[in-house]
């Protein structure tokens, strides 16, 4: 049963939190990656 | 709150109540380990002071405003800098924590165990004081990476290989402490802290061998002179082996404290005992096989051995992918406790005025780019945008330079009046929190400087240089200058930070301070024993170093060309 | 052991994002042909001014080959050997470079040209300029006191008859 609350403790902000640590890391591969095509 | 409670649940309990009884009695770091611990703490804030003025220095140099008096060459200053922050300052700061942590949690170390840390901590310490020695003389301007066929003093080799056995023998006093407890406390979950230390020197340990065979077998045969010729390759394979497993080996001990002591320090939990410790086990088989991303750009490695260690360098973002989870559920468990609302409103509950809290935080905040910058980095060809260009430098001083550091300063504000008897007054406080700040502005400059300048493809370890009068070199020229500015705030936030722990260590008040330690949050599962089963993690490790490794070995000494003379070019 | 269920979206996420990454950069690696050197070839570093192609460095057209131009550049310290390189822009050139005594590096600012050389073996870089201008190649690799002294320019030009350098 405590596994039950453990999952509906309110994590949304973490959520949202990693999902943006998530898209810094993909915005900053993705330039450097479009960098190197554009690189010869 | 839960009412139905299972059997099972029953005996986490009772297992949770006698750890917190044991926490009781071990509130404190025992007096003759605190001894111990504080003087590593003396070695590694000189190491800062001293390391500091040469990274200032340096980017004095490099601005081409400056140049060094007395004859002092610029690479040798730069090896200061690599040695003394690089191995020194990190290495003392997390033997003197990890005595103190175990002393903490899993009770005073034996008249024996003491000792051998004693004799381990001298040993690093004569071999800190002989290495330094010799660049001092400028015998040895090779940088800590080594670097053959530059050819420094063999003494320099011999200090550096002090100061990792001196680093066993501390290692192994606390995986006995650790075995002790084991034997004590039989079927019992350890205290998560201990058990923490344990991996990080393991995992040490299992790399440090590799720099160990590079100096035992190759450099100090070859600057003795019982050999003439060394293969460069293999002491590079040798050195990287070693050298990345380095970081993490930075890394764990600010791991622990994220894991381990902010919760406490926020009043919160800990949020799992379990997947804090699956991620130590994570990093303790990954660290090692993926040292060959150093050297993407290298010939004489075969792409799919290299691109083999690419795919085993991304699986160890992982652990830290669990990490930045776990603490930003433990911030919000907290600060909805406090009260707070909505998605993100529970984040100005933090205690943002409290330094245990803040320096740390300001580090897990710089660990997000230099993450990011470090999966770039680790991008197999993409390597070639930066490989060696000062972006690399402005990665590290965002990881082990901002990261790391202020994860231990802020430890180090705690830690440092729980051993000396003494309290981190207000005033104290709220100066601690300026070097944090201070910190993440210097860093925010001189860091981002190096970024860019790097991707516009500025060298790192060079000297001031216009290249003949190139437009490129002169677009470097002004983040250079930048970078300066950056570093004179971050060498000011080196003397506030030495100026703090001087009060700390003679002159504040006397009082007690915690050593904070959280509790795992109620509900949080039973850590299965698989997590703590050394056996099946040690095997899993050396397969994958095998797997990873062997081929590409045997490829370089089965082709290795006519071996190298030394040469000394400074 | 048991994981919240935002934790496993998180991981999920994250761990996807890396394993497309690495989709990327396999492909672009295993089937464009974009590797780092990785380079075999092995030489005798005290003979490389003996040795072909060193015994004649600079810029040399070649017929027959996937490549336009071969560039065969000497480091030592501290110094390359051609101190200029001037390629018509668009052609595709390899790259070949090696050291005569220490670790150097071999980068082309701005470009992805980017290696290190190391005694008794031979880097490689295959690649198409495709950009005109003036760039300068830098020593990467500390090498000794005069490391930040070491460079030399690759010149990418308009004119396509400019084989002759």
């Amino acid at each position: 049963m405590s596994n039950q609350k453990k999952s509906d403790d309110n994590l949304k902000g973490t959520l949202y939190a990693t999902f943006g640590i998530g898209i810094v890391i993909i915005v900053v591969w993705a330039l450097c990656f479009n960098l190197f095509i554009d690189r010869f | 709150m839960t009412t139905a409670v299972t059997s099972k649940e029953t005996v986490n309990k009772i297992n949770s109540s006698n750890i917190s009884f044991t926490k009781n009695n071990l509130s404190k770091v025992d007096k003759k380990d605190a001894k111990l611990s504080l003087a590593h703490i003396y070695v590694a804030f000189t190491a800062l002071l001293l390391g500091g003025l040469a990274g200032l220095l340096q980017v004095f140099v490099r601005s081409g405003q400056f140049k060094l008096p007395f004859g002092i060459g610029y690479y040798q200053v730069l090896t200061v800098h690599g040695v003394l922050l690089g191995l020194i300052l990190t290495t003392f700061f997390i033997m003197g924590f990890q005595f103190a942590a175990i002393s903490r949690t899993a009770g005073a170390f034996s008249n024996t165990q003491r000792k051998l840390g004693w004799i381990g901590f001298w040993l690093m310490t004569i071999g800190t004081i002989s290495a330094a020695v010799m660049v001092l003389l400028n015998e040895a301007s090779v940088l800590y990476t080594f670097y053959a066929p530059l050819q420094a003093h063999w003494i320099f080799y011999l200090g550096l290989t002090l100061v990792v056995v001196g680093s066993w023998l501390e290692c192994l006093a606390q995986a006995m402490r650790y075995a002790q407890w084991r034997r004590e406390n039989k079927g019992q979950t350890s205290p998560l802290l201990t058990f923490m230390v344990v991996v990080n020197n393991l995992m040490w340990f299992v790399a440090t061998l590799g720099v160990a065979a590079e100096v035992l077998f190759q450099l100090l045969p070859w600057s003795l002179g019982f050999v003439e010729r060394i293969d460069v390759l293999l002491s590079r394979t040798l050195f990287w082996y070693f050298g990345h497993a380095l970081v993490y080996f930075w890394l764990l001990p600010a791991y622990m404290i994220w894991y381990v002591v902010i919760p406490k320090v926020i009043g919160g939990k800990i949020f799992s005992d379990a997947l804090s410790r699956l991620s130590f086990m994570l990093f303790l088989i990954l660290s090692v096989p993926v040292g060959i991303h150093h050297q993407f750009t290298e010939p004489g490695i075969d792409g799919f051995w290299k691109f083999l260690q690419t795919v085993l360098t991304f699986f160890v973002v992982v652990p830290s992918l669990m990490t930045a989870f776990s603490m930003f559920a433990t911030f919000e468990l907290r600060g909805r406790e406090l009260g707070g609302k909505g998605v993100l409103g529970w984040f100005k509950n933090l205690p943002w005025k409290d330094s245990r809290f803040l320096v740390p935080f300001i580090g897990m905040v710089a660990f997000i780019p230099g993450g990011a910058g470090g999966i770039v980095n680790a991008s197999y060809q993409m390597n070639e945008l930066i490989h060696n260009t000062i972006w690399v430098t402005g990665h590290f001083h965002l990881t082990v330079a901002t990261a790391v550091v202020l994860t231990y300063f802020g430890a180090a504000y705690w830690l440092i009046p729980h051993l000396t008897g003494r309290k981190l007054t207000n005033k104290l406080n709220n100066y601690a929190n300026v070097t944090g700040i201070m910190w993440a502005i210097g860093m925010f400059i001189m860091s981002g400087a190096m970024h860019i300048a790097g991707l516009l493809g500025a060298p790192r370890r060079s000297e001031f240089s216009t290249y003949g009068g190139s437009e490129q070199a002169t677009e470097w020229i002004s983040y250079q200058i930048a970078q300066a500015v950056g570093g004179t705030i971050l060498f000011i936030a080196i003397l506030l930070i030495i100026g703090v722990v001087v009060n700390l260590l003679w002159f504040a008040p006397k009082g007690e301070e915690e050593f904070p330690v959280g509790e795992v949050a109620e509900g949080a599962g039973k850590t299965p024993a698989i997590l703590e089963n050394f056996k099946v993690w040690g095997v899993i490790l050396v397969a994958l170093i095998l797997i990873a490794y062997t081929i590409p070995i045997i490829d370089i000494i089965r082709n290795s060309p006519l071996g190298s003379v030394g040469y000394k070019f400074w | 052991m048991h994981i919240h269920k935002y934790e496993k979206w998180w991981l999920v996420f994250g761990t996807g994002t890396l394993i497309v990454f690495l989709l990327i950069i396999g492909v672009s690696a295993f089937h464009a042909g974009t590797h780092p050197n990785n380079s075999k070839w092995t030489i005798n570093y005290e003979k490389v001014n003996e040795i072909a192609p060193f015994d004649n460095p600079g810029v040399h057209k070649v017929e027959g080959k996937d490549w336009d131009y071969e560039v065969v550049l000497v480091a030592s310290a501290f110094s390359y050997n051609p101190m200029e390189i001037e390629i018509p822009v668009g052609s595709t050139v390899r790259f070949i470079a090696t050291t005569t005594d220490v670790v150097h590096g071999f980068e082309v600012a701005g470009t992805n040209i980017n290696m290190m050389l190391e005694p008794g073996y031979v880097s490689e870089k295959i690649t198409t300029v495709d950009k005109v201008g003036e760039y300068t190649v830098v020593c990467n690799e500390y090498c000794g006191t005069g490391h930040a002294m070491m460079y030399s320019t690759l010149k990418v030009v308009d004119s396509d008859d400019n084989s002759s350098h």
